[in-house]
């Protein structure tokens, strides 16, 4: 008996992948309208082949929505129209842009502009066009204090707005989607992944990722701690720190004003790995806009980013 | 992170344990949890910039490793927890999810819930104060919500002069009160002292006489077994795969979470609550057909027969079916704070993928939760109470009892107004 038991002993990746398909399946039965927030960062690829998986051999039963800033490294948008291809899933894109031009925001002015904060209109703008009532994300509680409380089944007010002391208790397997006219929620699937567990899910899965992941040479910038590729959008001042052909990668992937690199010579997936395991700084030690403040991730949060 | 994890396959295969703590308001909790991570190599030298910061701005003496465990502004500001908050560490043995909860008198919901998904819980006791009602009542939910194996560990070592004769006092007391409850297996006694890092991940060199594990190495070997039944198949539809495509023409697979037992390819099953009896036609998955399935495995199925099958039934074997009653009996905590649960109420009840709505039949007792005496003389539910109800059901709930397994016999509550859950159910 013993010994039947023992073979029945499932690993932490499939026990985590198995909770993140339940999750993902869950959000179609019990919402009418999903939608999949993918931004071609690591997290929301894991995401998009996980509901792959869920649903197989059907499609994916939602689409996937991705908030463009206009500020995209060119590698993330070709991975994303190939993945999706792949997918044979349907992409909506929402533009800041749009939101800019519609003014719906102001554009932050000067050379360390960013439209990362821009995304929350144009996502709740896109939330309510669409009508979708539950949207997926890659957000995982290891990321940052404010997301360890977060719950798998995210409940948003009719403005979009997460009220951490007012959270619904979430118990064994047990999800309560249920919501009023014009509330939303944010579904995380991956809530109780770590950094280290989405690395070696992707390499036991053997998932393609985009190659700013990789070791590469680029030009960057030094500000605030964080370094950022030089492009049209991020052009250095007098005074900064201009590095040619840096050996870099990134750990994380967003909008290329706030995204920093990390010094790398990590080209394959063990490489990457035994860095992610041997690294001293958080992932998000390289996001310029978790630095803006000790609690930019709550405040940001709470009016309803990501 | 700083640790020594290999890196190689067998790092792909690695043990998780899901453990919660609980601790009274200064029991040193937070201070613990941040022990373990720091000393275990699991925090980054940014948090500790920030930790080490934040402790000098407040005047604390050391650096306040409680901080690492701070989330939001207000527990920051306060110097509170509010919430259950979940933080992740692993070291070469296992990987580790820990359900962080408050242990003040009011969160007692806030424990229930870390304890739901919980194989091993941490019930922290102050060497100074001993045994007190808060700590009866946090073994007491332990033992509630099925937690098998319970680490007492007794901190502030280092205020009572690291005395074995003060442990021995606390760990009697508290066997005299745990003995009441059956669902603890495996109780060990740890003392320690998470300031100065006593037994936490290091061995005491101030506590000669304690021969036991220090607190990280019992985590690391515990052993858990399986928490899961592998007995009692059950299969909760969730979804209905139809792809329509020209590939898959005639596919309808149900996908869902294994429960209990295990399924595989050719086995008798019958579809509850219907009865009709089929065969398992294959285990479907993205990777190709499987062997088998087994709790908690996500998988879809497909049958030999075409049966109207929808979310909510459930798959399972001849000659071991789950209880089908409308009638059912329940411990339940209540959640909330605005309403109060009374005698014929009516909600709707999530059980498995299945919703239903009930009513309230009888308030049997509540539970004075530090002295296990029942109540029978209110009947009324407030905020964080404990008891027992029996409620009505629309239609048929196919569960088992908590005691047998935890997914097919735990339920919520949810109020039909403010959509909020209020009350965590296990079925007797």
């Amino acid at each position: 008996m013993d010994e039947e038991r023992t073979s029945y002993q499932v690993n932490h990746l499939a026990q985590l992948e198995s909770e993140a398909i339940f999750i993902l399946r869950e959000t179609a039965a019990q919402f009418e309208r999903p939608a999949l927030l993918f931004s071609g960062g690591k997290d929301s690829i894991v995401m998009a082949h996980l509901a792959r998986k869920a649903f197989f051999p059907a499609r994916l039963p939602f689409p996937l929505l991705h908030v463009d800033t206009g500020h995209n490294f060119q590698e993330t948008l070709d991975y994303r129209d190939q993945y999706v291809a792949d997918l044979r899933a349907e992409l909506v894109v929402a533009y800041v842009q749009d939101s800019i031009d519609q003014g719906r925001v102001q554009e932050e002015k000067g050379p360390f502009a960013s439209r990362n904060a821009l995304q929350t209109v144009t996502l709740l703008d896109a939330i309510e066009a669409n009508k979708y009532d539950a949207c997926l994300g890659g957000g995982r509680r290891d990321e940052e204090k404010a997301r360890a409380k977060e719950r798998f089944f995210s409940h948003r007010d009719d403005f979009g707005q997460w009220d951490p002391k007012n959270q619904r208790p979430e118990l064994w397997n047990l999800f309560n989607g249920r919501k009023h006219h014009g509330e939303h929620f944010r579904v995380f699937p991956l809530s109780n992944w770590t950094e280290m567990d989405v690395w070696q899910y992707i390499k036991a899965e053997k998932i393609p990722l985009p190659s700013l992941y990789f070791s590469h040479q680029r030009d960057v910038v030094h500000r605030s701690g964080a370094m950022l590729a030089i492009s049209d959008v991020v052009t250095a001042q007098p005074g900064e720190r201009v590095e040619t052909n840096a050996v870099v990668r990134f750990r994380t992937i967003g909008d290329m004003t706030c995204t920093g690199a990390v010094y790398s010579e990590a080209a394959d997936m063990d490489t990457i790995i035994y860095e992610v395991a041997t690294a001293r700084q958080t992932e998000r030690g390289t996001r310029a806009d978790d630095k803006r403040s000790e609690t930019a991730m709550e405040d940001r949060k709470k009016e309803g980013y990501f | 992170m700083h640790t020594d994890i290999p890196i190689d396959e067998g790092y792909l295969h690695m043990d998780l344990l899901r453990f919660t703590t609980a601790g009274s308001v200064d029991d040193g909790k937070s201070t613990l949890i941040g022990r373990l991570l720091y000393d275990s190599k699991n925090t980054f030298e940014d948090q500790m910039d920030a930790v080490e910061a934040t402790s000098k701005k407040r005047g604390d003496e050391h650096v306040n490793l409680a901080l690492l465990t701070d989330g939001l502004r207000a527990e920051r500001e306060q110097g509170i927890t509010i919430d259950v908050a979940y933080r992740y560490f692993a070291t070469p043995k296992r990987k580790f999810i820990i359900a962080d909860t408050p242990g003040h008198i009011q969160y007692t919901r806030n424990m229930v819930t870390g304890a739901s998904t919980a194989n091993l819980a941490i019930i922290l006791v102050d060497a100074r104060l001993g045994v007190i009602e808060q700590t009866c009542r946090h073994a007491f939910i332990a033992d509630l919500l099925r937690i098998r194996h319970v680490i007492l560990a007794v901190n502030k070592m280092d205020l009572v002069d690291y005395s074995e004769k003060r442990f021995n006092e606390i760990v009697d007391e508290f066997k005299r009160f745990a003995s009441r409850l059956d669902n603890i297996v495996d109780m060990v006694a740890i003392p320690i002292s998470a300031l100065h890092g006593d037994n936490v991940v290091d061995k005491s060199t101030n506590m000669d006489w304690y021969e036991g594990p220090t607190m990280l190495y019992h985590l690391e070997t515990v052993y858990i077994g399986s928490d899961h039944n592998h007995v009692d198949a059950r299969f909760p539809v969730q979804w209905v795969i139809r792809p329509h495509s020209d590939e898959y023409h005639d596919f309808r697979g149900y996908a869902g979470r294994v429960a209990g037992g295990v399924f595989r390819p050719g086995d008798e099953v019958v579809v509850q609550p219907s009865g009709f009896a089929t065969k398992i036609k294959a285990i479907e998955s993205f990777d190709g057909p499987q062997e088998s399935a087994f709790a908690p495995l996500s998988c879809t199925i497909t049958l030999e027969d075409e049966i109207d099958i929808s979310r909510g039934d459930m798959i399972t074997k001849p000659n071991n079916p789950p209880k089908k009653d409308q009638e059912i009996e329940a411990m339940i905590c209540w959640f909330s704070e605005s309403t109060q649960l009374t005698t014929n109420a009516k909600y709707y009840l999530r059980h498995t993928t299945k919703e239903v709505k009930a009513i309230v039949k009888d308030v049997r007792y509540k539970v004075n939760i530090n002295t296990l005496h029942k109540i029978e003389d209110d009947k009324t539910f407030r905020l964080n109470e404990i008891g027992r109800i029996s409620l009505r059901t629309s239609a048929p709930l196919l569960y088992d009892s908590y005691r047998r397994n935890r997914a097919t016999g735990s339920f919520i509550l949810i109020d039909s107004q403010t959509n909020e859950t209020v009350a965590a159910g296990m079925i007797l």
